[in-house]
């Protein structure tokens, strides 16, 4: 079996976001990078998948060259190479066009659930759409029967269970399995694994971003006594009007 | 110009941010329709009516009772056909926004998902969009003339406008071919409130030290009419299921008022809260970074705390 697990390079989930060249630009100062959460569920389950079954796993990732640590450590934690899309993504059809055209041939495309920072939640829609294979997300548990995957999906309120056949591309999501950290052998042999890098198709998006926004800075916090628990009520309902 | 709403329904009820999909596809200007797929009550589904859309389509076979994303997408493209719709709206969610964006490669439309409030239409057609789980937001030009839109809970107000109007069957042509997954089977709290549409929402984390702690917070929840969530190691740890979870990896809220306790704030939980209208923090650790991100705070022992608020909130009654 052959496993695509596509991933992102997002900045790290503590980082304080900020925009640079008037509010154009996302300032990397001080960032750190990783591969984005749901996207490291995702590669996860396909290294349980090939330490179980021997499947092969492949990462792709569509992005300029600064992503390549990112990749290199998608390897260190136990795919066996990786393809990287030299370009600038511009909107989710975009990526998904790019992701598709290598995609053609895998048994299954792994996907975390939505990029955390574009936050489109789509793309593995999109490359269903675009090779003609069913897309299922946000899948929390699968397995492989044949050919066939076996899903939980969540769902509103619960979840629930889904077939179908391969080849599939799932939005993967807790707890589907433990986030893996690299060891040293991993690390070692990641850097002779093969990395490719082709260069994009022509794909036009049709939509673009123009400018970015932070949110306004917050109020400062109310403190109430806990003994005056009563005071917090009337504040809700009379100054917040919540209740 | 003419809108096509995808209404999402739950427990014999359109959704609340369904209604606001009509409501935002209202506003748009132009007509428009709503489409609900499976068994919905069509007194209810009316309703949808009032908040301005004109026709409703109701595809109701029960094929259609379980949403398969493929299937769902070929019923809208062909609403959207017959209708002769240029847009079509709808609300971010897990179903509804993958479905969004394989109408729009089938029609050629721009896509936006996350869409926060109503466009900039002064120079092109601009939307915000919350990007960074909520930590900034893009302003994305949308430029195809036909536009497939996916709206974040409060993008629109609900406010009626209309009558209710008596849904119009719609009868699909439907292709086994699409139904490419099978549901088996549903595991579901269906009298629980749901979380991400809830207007009140109580938390609890690792400070209540256990699942057998939950009581006071249920009460408490009862109380307000509250929906429950929790942090992540609560939900890591099964003391409350997974769908509770809340934050940067699990269901973003956005409630006017959002209560935690026992929980420290840590960023990534923050990310699935900074969408509230009023956050009220207790903790009995006054140095909680919790406190920092809070409209309303009060230092002290949930086991103690909440219970005084929740007959406080009774006694106001
Ligand atoms: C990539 C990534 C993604 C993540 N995603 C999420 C996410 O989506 N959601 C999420 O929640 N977390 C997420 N986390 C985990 C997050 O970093 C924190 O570890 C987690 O939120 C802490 O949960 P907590 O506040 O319940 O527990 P703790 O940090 O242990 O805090 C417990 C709090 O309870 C207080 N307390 C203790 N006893 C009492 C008492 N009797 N009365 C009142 N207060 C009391 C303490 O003072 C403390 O502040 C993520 C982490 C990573 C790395
Ligand atoms: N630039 C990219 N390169 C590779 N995979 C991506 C890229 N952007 C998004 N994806 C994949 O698509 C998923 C959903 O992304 P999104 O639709 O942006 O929320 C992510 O979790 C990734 O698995």
């Amino acid at each position: 079996m052959k496993i695509l697990v596509c991933i992102t390079h997002v900045p790290d989930t503590t980082s304080r976001i900020n925009f640079i060249d008037n509010n154009t630009k996302f300032d990397t100062a001080g960032v750190q990078f990783i591969i984005g959460p749901y996207d490291d569920y995702a590669l996860a389950r396909a290294i349980e998948l090939k330490e179980s079954s021997g499947a092969t796993v492949t990462v792709l990732h569509v992005g300029p060259a600064d992503s390549e640590p990112t990749i290199r450590k998608a390897l260190a934690i136990g795919a066996d190479d990786a393809i990287r899309v030299n370009t600038e993504p511009t909107d989710s059809f975009f990526v998904a066009s790019q992701i598709a055209e290598h995609a053609k041939g895998f048994d299954l495309v792994l996907m975390g659930r939505e990029s955390i920072d574009f936050n489109g939640g789509v793309v593995h829609a999109m490359v269903g759409e675009l090779l003609g294979i069913p897309s299922v997300s946000p899948v929390m548990k699968l397995d492989i029967e044949g050919s066939k995957a076996k899903m939980a999906r969540e769902i509103e309120g619960g979840k629930e269970y889904v077939e179908a056949n391969l080849p599939l591309v799932a939005g993967c999501q807790e707890p589907i399995a433990e986030w893996k950290i690299p060891n040293m052998r991993g690390i070692m042999s990641a850097r002779t694994k093969p990395l490719k890098v082709v260069e994009s198709k022509a794909a036009d998006g049709q939509a673009r971003t123009t400018k970015f926004e932070l949110p306004p800075p917050k109020k400062p916090v109310q403190m109430i006594s806990a003994d005056n628990v009563a005071e917090l009520v009337s504040k809700l309902k009379g100054e917040a009007k919540v209740l | 110009m003419k809108t096509l709403v995808f209404i999402e329904h739950a427990d014999g009820k359109v959704k609340k941010t369904s209604l606001e999909a009509v409501a935002y596809a209202k506003a748009l200007g132009g007509d428009v329709v709503a489409l609900a797929l499976g068994s919905i009550d069509g007194g209810a589904l009316g309703e949808t009516g009032k908040y301005g859309a004109t026709r409703i389509l109701h595809a109701a076979d029960k094929k259609l009772d379980h949403p398969v994303i493929q299937v769902y997408t070929s019923v809208i493209q062909q609403a959207m056909q017959q209708e002769g719709a240029d847009n079509l709206v709808l609300a971010n969610t897990s179903l509804g926004t993958p479905v969004a964006s394989k109408v729009a490669i089938r029609t050629g439309a721009s896509f936006a998902s996350n869409v926060m409030e109503l466009p900039n239409t002064s120079s092109g057609f601009l939307v915000k969009r919350s990007i960074y789980t909520g930590k900034a937001f893009a302003w994305v030009e949308m430029k195809s003339a036909k536009k497939v839109i996916a709206i974040k809970k409060n993008a629109a107000e609900l406010k009626e406008a209309g009558a209710a109007v008596s849904p119009t069957p719609f009868s699909p042509a439907l292709d086994d071919k699409d139904f490419n997954t099978k549901v088996l089977s549903e595991e579901k709290a269906s009298t629980a409130i749901s979380l991400p549409e809830a207007n009140i929402v109580v938390s609890g984390g690792r400070g209540l030290k256990g699942p057998e702690h939950w009581g006071i917070l249920e009460e408490l929840a009862t109380t307000l009419g509250a929906a429950t969530g929790c942090s992540k190691p609560v939900s890591d740890m099964g003391w409350r299921p997974h769908h509770e979870h809340v934050g940067q990896t699990g269901v973003k809220v956005a409630p006017q008022l959002y209560i935690a306790i026992g929980i420290s704030g840590a960023i990534q939980h923050l990310a699935g809260v900074n969408s509230s209208k009023c956050i009220v923090v207790i903790n009995k650790d006054a140095d909680a970074p919790f406190f920092k991100a809070a409209d309303y705070g009060i230092v002290g022992d949930a086991f103690d705390v909440v219970p005084k608020l929740t007959s406080a909130l009774k006694a106001a009654k």
